[in-house]
């Protein structure tokens, strides 16, 4: 087992608007993009940000090799319970995930 | 074909003047650049203000005004001030105001304002012109009287209207980050699914290039499609660099949604032109039924007051969660005694978890933690009042009554810093248009002699 981030060439995360957060997974071959779409399931993601699998939207595009996720973000941006302004910190989180 | 020139992502982010210069060369038909985004947060829409140095933006202001001046083309920029509201307008007409003066230049100006009466959307609401977008807050007539500025995207359309006066500079408030670049090309027939897709394409300057901070980039619109071309004399545009900028904080890759339809990417081709330049064609522009208008709006979340300490002691580091849950609640029983009702005590731990709080699944401390204490409240002098008596727990607070009072590091004097006023976003809607100019006005002034 490897880490999301050890095998990955980018895993990335950024507000898309003020209430949605996206995660792009740049995976840099076919292989890799194969493993990953296998393992990083929609409910691994809705796991790691508590939420529902109903609002997690995943897209895999096999042109870039990436894996692509958006969801709502944990805390709507600037709220008194966000902490992360840009949302870029919770690449982290999939960055963790076991492959 | 037209030409629009892209200095960089955004007025007041820098860009490489030889890059602009050798776009000015060739030939542009108009010069777009964006002002700014809710990226930064809610404080700019709920003051109605700019991000950037009024400093910084001068000075790129003034070299694209006269950058404008000698290619003759107009200069637009959209969500002026980072967040469109028409303070932020005016804030960036009186800057453009000022640099007329200083130069002598002879300008026509065009301000389109993007900010909206409340008693127009609450009638609005009313008649249930304004719909909810995924995920939206709960909206009601008292949600939209508490806003201290709400802003509609301006889309193509009124974009197209202030140009078609002729003006030299537009200086608009909010818009969509594309449409500022899709108007032109669009108002002149060049195929609407390039348009679009060039527009989002190029929105962020060379961000969809091999060198983000060159800034500068220019593309061309046609009947079929568009070409990107980087003006920085290092950065490269590659159908890779391209197609992945789609995904750029934006939540689905292959569509995007803006007033009056939306655009799908799907069979978008992507085609290397050489080692630098890449076609783009195969995108597609969907008229919608409804002409809507994005809304965003931002009201008073409250005052906040932050503390700052510092723990060096390993024993208080190894225990830092039991210490600060004590202290919450002690501070908040004492506060509530003592200075009123209504606040928010939050203790964060720099050093453990403060960035991804419960969601954290690797946080550990090492020798030191940090404690941030938020203190929101109703009132300023609330939010102050209750940061006083949280300070003596930051500073003296014991893990245990039997232990000699301890003493933990204050950064500086007086420990508390007041944020002021903290604002929310509280809109994520859309407003139906009948007459497209409805949520906007449009005025010209004349500048110079």
């Amino acid at each position: 087992m490897s880490r999301l981030g050890d095998i990955a060439v980018k895993v990335r995360s950024k507000n898309a608007g003020p209430f949605w957060l996206t995660v792009d997974i740049f995976c840099g071959s076919q292989s890799v993009f194969a493993q990953v779409c296998t393992s990083i399931t929609s409910a691994r993601i809705a796991d790691v940000f508590e939420a529902e699998i109903a609002v997690v939207d995943r897209y895999e595009m096999d042109s870039l090799n990436v894996l692509k996720f958006s969801l709502p973000r944990p805390a709507v941006q600037g709220t008194r319970q966000d902490r992360d302004m840009h949302g870029a910190s919770f690449a982290a989180l999939v960055a963790e995930l076991e492959v | 074909m037209v030409k629009v020139l892209i200095p960089s992502g955004a007025l007041g982010l820098g860009y490489d003047r030889k890059a602009l210069a050798r776009g000015i060369s060739e030939k542009p038909d108009i010069i777009a650049i964006d002002g700014g985004s809710t990226d930064s947060g809610p404080h700019y829409l709920g003051t109605g203000t700019s991000k950037y140095a009024r400093g910084s933006t001068k000075a790129e202001w003034r070299e694209l005004m006269e950058a404008r001046a000698e290619a003759g083309v107009p200069l637009i920029i959209g969500t002026a001030g980072t967040c469109g509201a028409d303070s932020a307008v005016d804030w960036l007409v009186d800057i453009t105001r000022e640099i007329v003066a200083e130069t002598g230049m002879k300008v026509k100006l065009a301000v389109l304002k993007s900010g909206q009466r409340q008693d127009a959307l609450i009638d609005a609401f009313g008649q249930g012109k304004i719909t909810p977008l995924k995920p939206a807050p709960e909206l009601s007539e008292d949600v939209i009287a508490s806003c201290s500025n709400i802003v509609a995207l301006a889309g193509a359309e009124q974009i197209q209207a202030a140009l078609e006066t002729g003006a030299d500079i537009v200086i608009a408030g909010r818009t969509t980050d594309t449409a500022i670049i899709s108007a032109l090309p669009l108002s002149r027939g060049c195929h609407a699914g390039g348009a679009w897709h060039g527009a989002k394409i190029g929105e962020c300057g060379a961000l969809a290039t091999t060198a983000p901070n060159s800034g500068t980039i220019l593309i061309e619109f046609d009947a079929e499609g568009f070409t990107i071309s980087p003006m920085g004399a290092e950065a490269r545009a590659t159908p890779h660099t391209v197609s992945a900028h789609m995904l750029y904080e934006n939540s689905n890759p292959d569509i995007l949604y803006e007033p009056g339809g939306y655009l799908d990417v799907s069979a978008a081709k992507y085609e290397a032109l050489d080692d630098r330049r890449v076609r783009v064609s195969g995108s597609e522009w969907v008229v919608s039924d409804r002409y809507t208008v994005k809304l965003e709006g931002a009201r008073l979340a409250g005052f906040q007051t932050v503390s700052l300490v510092t723990v060096r002691d390993p024993r208080y580091v190894a225990n830092i969660r039991t210490w600060c849950d004590d202290i919450a609640i002690k501070a908040t029983e004492k506060a509530r005694a003592r200075v009123g009702e209504g606040f928010e005590i939050e203790l964060r731990l720099i050093g453990l978890d403060a960035t991804l709080g419960e969601l954290d699944t690797q946080a550990k401390a090492g020798t030191e933690v940090g404690v941030l204490g938020l203190v929101t409240a109703p009132t300023e002098s609330l939010s102050r009042e209750v940061a006083k008596v949280l300070n003596p727990y930051l500073l003296h607070h014991p893990l245990t009554e039997e232990e000699e009072m301890p003493t933990f590091a204050f950064p500086f004097s007086p420990p508390e810093v007041s944020r002021g006023a903290v604002y929310e976003f509280c809109l994520n809607h859309v407003l139906e248009l009948e007459d497209l100019m409805e949520a906007f006005t449009l005025t010209i002034e004349e500048l110079g002699q």
